[in-house]
C-alpha cells in the first residue's frame, strides 16, 4: 500500500479501537454492546493488517494468540454464568452483583462483565477467522 | 429447581475451552481430561434417570419465573423422555471418548478433536433439555456445526466431500427449521413449547398449521436422515473417524432429529391424522429402502450407515402408529405400547449401532481398510472385537436374548394389535434382511478366510478400545431387561406418559 494509506490507517486505527472499547463498556446503557464493540475492535486490527500487508505481523503467531484469547474469554463467560449458580443458591445466569443506580456507568450488576468478555471473545474470533483465511491463501500460493 | 440441569450444558462447554487452553501447554491433557468430564456427565445422567423419571423438574434460567402463567425467560425441562436421551448421549459419549484415547493417535491436532467433541455433547445435552423453541435451534446448530467439522477431520478428499454435502443439506434443514420457528413466532408471539401449544389451540388456522408442520418435519427429517432426505448420511457417517461415527449414528441423528420430531409433534402440535399417516409412511419407507440399500454394500461403515437409516425407520414407524391411534382416539393402551416400543428401539439402537461402529473402527485401525472383500479370518486374531461384534450383529438383527429382539417384538406386537398387518409384515421382512446382511458382515470380516495373507502380525486392539467395546456389548445384553414390566414402568413409562399427555407437560412448564 502507499504511504498515504499507511499513515491514515495509523492515525485512525487507534481511534477505531477506542470507539470499540467505548461501545463495549457502555453496552448496558446505550445501543450496541459486546458483539458490536468486539467487531469494531477486530476491524481496527484487520485494517492494520490490510494496510501493512501480511508480512507486517507474524500472522501464524498472531493467530495462536488470538485463539488463546478467544478461548479464555468464552471460558470466563461460562464461569460468570456458573458463578450465579455458586454464589446465591441454585440459579444459573443469575445477576447476583448489586445493581447500583440505573444510568450510571458502573451499574446493572453482572451485565457489564458479560459485555466485556463477550467483546473480547468476538474481537478475537473475528480476527481469528480473518487470519485463518489469510494464512490459508498464503499456504495455497506456495 | 434442580441445579444439575444447567450443568449438563455448562460442564462440557467449559471442558471444550479448557481442552483448547491447557491442551496447548500440557501434552496429552485433553486426551485424558475429556473422558473424565463426560464420565461425570454420564453418572449425573444416570442419577437423574433414577430421580427425575418419576419426578420431572423445570429450570428457569436466570431465575425468571413465569408471570401469571406466561413464561418470560428461557426454561429447561427435565422429564422422562429428556432423561432417557441424556443417558444415551452421555454414556455413548463417554465410551466413544475413552475409545478415542488410542484411536485418535493417528491424527494430528487432537486438541481440536476433543474440543469439538465436547461442544457436540454440550449441544446435544442442550437440545434435549431445552423447553424453548429458539433455544433448541441454537443448541442444534452448536452440535451440528461441530459435527460438520468432525466429519471433515481426516481432511482427505472423501472426508471433505462428505462434510461439504452434509453442510449443504444441513444448512437447508436449518433454514426450514428456522422458517418454521419464525412462522410459529409470528402467529403465537411466544417461543415456549408449552405456551405455543396453549396459544395455537383456539384459533386453529389449518392450512397455516399444516404448512408449519411440513416445514418442521422436513427440516428435522433431513437432520434425522429419514429416507427421502437421507443422501448425506452414508457419506458423512462412513468418512468420519470411527468414534465420531458412533456418536453421529448412535446419538446425533436421534438427539437432533428423531427426538425433536417426537417431542414437537406430540407436545407442540395437536396430533392430526394426515400428518400421522405421513410420518408412518416415511418411517416404513426408510425402514424398507434403507435395508435394501444396505445389503449390497461392501464398505463396512457404509453398510452400517444404511442400517442406521433402516433402524431409525423402525422408530419413526412405531411412533407414527401410536400417533395414528391417538388421533383416531381409539385404543390408547396400544398407542402407548407402540410409542414405548419406538423409544425402546431408540435406546437399543444407540447401544448396538455405537458398538458396531466401534468394531468397524477397530478393524480399520488394525487392517487400514474398510472393504469387506479384503478382510477375513480376523476371528482368531481379534477375539474381543469378534465376540462383541457378534453380539451387536445379533442384537440389530433381532435375535433373542439380545435387546434388539425385545424392542422389535414390541413394535411388531403393537402393529398386529392395532391391525396394521402390512406394517407388521414389513417389520419382520426387514428384520430378516438385516440378519442376512449382518451374517455377510460376520462371515467376510471374521470367518471367511483362513489363509495367511491377513494373518501376519495382527493382534487385538489396545485396552481403551477393547474396554469401550466390551462395556457396549454388556449394555446390549443388560438393556433387554427394559422389556420386563417393573423396569419398563420405571424408565420407559414416564417418557411415554409425558408425550401422550400434553396437559401434563404444560402444567409442568407453566404451572397452574
Amino acid at each position: 500500500m502507499t504511504m498515504i494509506v499507511k499513515k491514515t490507517t495509523q492515525l485512525i486505527a487507534g481511534l477505531i479501537f477506542l470507539y470499540g472499547i467505548y461501545v463495549i463498556i457502555h453496552g448496558h446503557l446505550t445501543p450496541g454492546g459486546g458483539f458490536a464493540g468486539g467487531v469494531i475492535i477486530a476491524g481496527s486490527f484487520i485494517l492494520l493488517i490490510l494496510a501493512f500487508g501480511s508480512d507486517f505481523l507474524r500472522l501464524t503467531r498472531e493467530e495462536a494468540g488470538s485463539t488463546l484469547y478467544e478461548n479464555l474469554a468464552i471460558l470466563i463467560v461460562v464461569f460468570l454464568a456458573v458463578s450465579g449458580l455458586l454464589a446465591t443458591g441454585k440459579i444459573f445466569f443469575l445477576n447476583w452483583i448489586p445493581k447500583g443506580t440505573p444510568g450510571e456507568l458502573v451499574s446493572a450488576g453482572i451485565l457489564p462483565l458479560y459485555n466485556i468478555f463477550v467483546g473480547i471473545e468476538v474481537a478475537a474470533s473475528v480476527l481469528t477467522i480473518f487470519l485463518a483465511l489469510v494464512i490459508f491463501k498464503e499456504e495455497l500460493a506456495e | 429447581m434442580n441445579p444439575l440441569i444447567p450443568l449438563f450444558v455448562a460442564i462440557p462447554l467449559s471442558g471444550a475451552f479448557i481442552d483448547m487452553i491447557l491442551g496447548r501447554f500440557i501434552k496429552g491433557f485433553s486426551r485424558y481430561f475429556t473422558p473424565v468430564i463426560i464420565l461425570a456427565l454420564a453418572s449425573m445422567s444416570i442419577y437423574s434417570a433414577a430421580t427425575a423419571g418419576t419426578n420431572p423438574s423445570v429450570y428457569y434460567v436466570g431465575g425468571w419465573e413465569p408471570v401469571k402463567g406466561i413464561p418470560v425467560g428461557i426454561c429447561m425441562v427435565m422429564d422422562g423422555f429428556s432423561v432417557l436421551m441424556l443417558c444415551i448421549i452421555n454414556i455413548v459419549g463417554f465410551l466413544s471418548a475413552f475409545y478415542s484415547i488410542s484411536y485418535i493417535k493417528r491424527f494430528t491436532s487432537d486438541n481440536f478433536y476433543y474440543a469439538l467433541f465436547c461442544l457436540m455433547t454440550a449441544g446435544m445435552n442442550g437440545v434435549v433439555l431445552s423447553g424453548d423453541l429458539f433455544n433448541i435451534f441454537v443448541f442444534l446448530e452448536i452440535s451440528v456445526i461441530s459435527a460438520y467439522a468432525l466429519v471433515a477431520f481426516g481432511v482427505e478428499k472423501n472426508e471433505l466431500e462428505a462434510s461439504f454435502k452434509y453442510q449443504v443439506l444441513g444448512s437447508l434443514a436449518s433454514f426450514f427449521i428456522l422458517a418454521g420457528i419464525a412462522l410459529i413466532y409470528w402467529k403465537t408471539k411466544t417461543l415456549n413449547i408449552a405456551d405455543i401449544r396453549e396459544t395455537l389451540k383456539p384459533g386453529y388456522d389449518r392450512p397455516f398449521y399444516i404448512f408449519v408442520e411440513l416445514l418442521i418435519l422436513s427440516g428435522f427429517g433431513i437432520k434425522a436422515a429419514i429416507i427421502p432426505f437421507h443422501a448425506w448420511l452414508p457419506d458423512a457417517h462412513s468418512s468420519a473417524p470411527s468414534p465420531i461415527s458412533a456418536m453421529l449414528s448412535g446419538v446425533l441423528i436421534k438427539a437432533a432429529g428423531i427426538y425433536l420430531i417426537i417431542r414437537l409433534f406430540f407436545n407442540l402440535f395437536e396430533i392430526n391424522e394426515s400428518v400421522a399417516v405421513l410420518i408412518t409412511t416415511l418411517g416404513a419407507l426408510s425402514m424398507v429402502i434403507g435395508v435394501f440399500l444396505a445389503i449390497g454394500q461392501w464398505d463396512i461403515k457404509r453398510l452400517l450407515a444404511y442400517h442406521s437409516i433402516s433402524q431409525m425407520g423402525y422408530v419413526v414407524l412405531s411412533v407414527g402408529m401410536g400417533m395414528i391411534l391417538i388421533s383416531r382416539g381409539v385404543r390408547h393402551e396400544i398407542a402407548m405400547l407402540a410409542i414405548a416400543g419406538g423409544l425402546y428401539h431408540l435406546v437399543n439402537h444407540a447401544a448396538f449401532k455405537g458398538l458396531l461402529f466401534l468394531n468397524a473402527g477397530a478393524i480399520e485401525y488394525t487392517l487400514g481398510t474398510r472393504d469387506l472383500k479384503e478382510m477375513g479370518g480376523l476371528g482368531k486374531s481379534m477375539p474381543a472385537t469378534s465376540a462383541t461384534s457378534f453380539i451387536a450383529s445379533m442384537s440389530i438383527s433381532g435375535i433373542p436374548p439380545f435387546n434388539g429382539f425385545f424392542s422389535k417384538i414390541i413394535i411388531i406386537i403393537a402393529a398386529v394389535m392395532a391391525r396394521f398387518y402390512f406394517l407388521a409384515f414389513l417389520a419382520i421382512l426387514v428384520s430378516i434382511i438385516t440378519l442376512a446382511s449382518f451374517l455377510k458382515f460376520q462371515r467376510y470380516a471374521f470367518y471367511n478366510r483362513e489363509d495367511a495373507k491377513v494373518e501376519k502380525g495382527i493382534k487385538e486392539v489396545p485396552f481403551p478400545m477393547v474396554f469401550s467395546m466390551v462395556i457396549m456389548s454388556l449394555l446390549c445384553i443388560i438393556l433387554s431387561l427394559l422389556a420386563f414390566p417393573g423396569i419398563r414402568d420405571a424408565i420407559l413409562t414416564p417418557a411415554t406418559d409425558i408425550l401422550t399427555d400434553p396437559a401434563k407437560y404444560k402444567d409442568l412448564v407453566i404451572g397452574i
